[in-house]
């Protein structure tokens, strides 16, 4: 699934627009614990989180993933969006919770992700 | 690359310096992706060096991170001046955490670290004593045709 | 009306610790971080996290969270479990990832008309 789709079906804002267009979404890893994202998200993960901390964009980087969405329509440290910006990492602002977040990617087909994927 | 030649580097870690936290691993990362180690190997290193970063700004009061490449391998060797692990098997228990509450909340000491460190890497060594600090050193293979 | 036992029953989730199976869901929480489950939660919600550590107990209570459901086969830690027990907080306990547990539950609640 496109980023742009994601943004839209959460009706979210793009916060920060990756150079990476055609990235093509396949699974999700939901979670607030980064040791977890390292475990399991690859590169066609999108990770959904509400650690309003510049490691997520850090972890992201580590484990290559394209695009992160920060929800509960936090105020996103100043930090953070600049990091993505420096390390070219989509970044997915939207008002709704985790999971509702979840809900709505997984009736549209994404899986989540498996260990060792 | 010539066979002798070994491409190293250090950096300092502090203890809570949650900003800098994989700013080491990072760049660690960019350096054998420009020398064309295969993206599987480059990955795995970065995470195990990042989940050992972490650790030494969890829990190692201020510690350093050192790694040389060579034309078959990586290591990484951590070194930190903190409390020592008491139980070294317990800690390479997933979910066996000693970080506090405040670090739960930053996303960090789910007890994963260790184990996620050795899933990643070839060989994995810890040495560490109660009150004398750790020091962890950790060897990611290349493969055979080497970064170049 | 909508009980834990019968998302146990529908979704399968293993029962770690049996608080109050017959609580009342009234929708679903999804957070590692206990400030913002404090925050944020409301009652009667089940709750899923890959925490594992005592604390997860105490939120709940608090909270009134009606089970708290651990993912990716984790299991709740011993002291955790023995809290829960005291507590009478239902702990379960699932092998899915915490995105595929949502999509499970959120399926169920629009069922449900609890969305």
């Amino acid at each position: 699934m496109e980023i742009s789709k994601i943004v839209e079906l959460l009706n979210g804002q793009l916060v920060v627009h990756g150079s990476n267009k055609t990235v093509e979404i396949e699974t999700v890893c939901s979670t607030d614990l980064m040791s977890d994202v390292l475990r399991f998200a690859t590169k066609g993960t999108l990770l959904v989180t509400a650690l309003n901390q510049a490691q997520v964009i850090r972890t992201a980087e580590i484990a290559d993933i394209p695009a992160v969405i920060m929800v509960m329509g936090k105020a996103i440290e100043k930090e953070l969006t600049e990091l993505a910006e420096k390390k070219d990492i989509t970044l997915i602002s939207t008002n709704l919770p985790t999971f509702t977040t979840c809900g709505i990617l997984y009736a549209e087909g994404l899986i989540g992700c498996l260990e060792g994927q | 690359m010539n066979v002798t030649d070994i491409i190293e580097g250090c950096y300092q870690l502090m203890e809570g310096d949650f900003t800098n936290a994989g700013v080491a691993s990072s760049e660690l990362k960019s350096i054998l992706t420009k020398l064309g180690v295969p993206l599987d190997i480059v990955r795995r290193t970065a995470i195990a060096a990042f989940e050992a970063e972490m650790n030494v700004i969890i829990h190692g009061v201020a510690g350093t991170m050192h790694y040389a490449i060579s034309e078959t391998e990586v290591k990484i060797t951590f070194t930190d001046m903190g409390p020592g692990i008491e139980n070294i098997e317990l800690a390479m228990k997933e979910g066996y955490s000693t970080a506090p509450d405040w670090v739960r909340e930053m996303g960090w000491g789910a007890g994963m670290g260790l184990p996620n460190i050795k899933k990643n890497t070839d060989e994995m060594k810890i040495d560490s004593a109660v009150g004398e600090g750790t020091t962890l050193e950790i060897t990611i293979k290349l493969r055979k045709d080497g970064p170049c | 009306m909508l009980t834990v036992n019968d998302v146990v029953k529908k979704l399968g989730f293993e029962i770690k610790i049996n608080g109050d199976l017959d609580k009342e869901v009234t929708g679903c929480y999804i957070s590692d971080l206990l400030s913002d489950v404090m925050a944020k939660s409301k009652d009667g919600e089940l709750w899923i996290t890959l925490q594992t550590h005592p604390n997860i107990v105490a939120v709940a209570v608090v909270k009134g969270i009606s089970a708290i459901i651990i993912t990716n086969n984790r299991d709740p830690e011993p002291d955790t479990a023995k809290k829960a027990e005291t507590e009478k907080i239902t702990v379960l306990k699932t092998g899915h990832t915490t995105f595929e547990t949502a999509g499970m539950i959120y399926t169920l609640l629009k069922s449900e008309n609890l969305l």
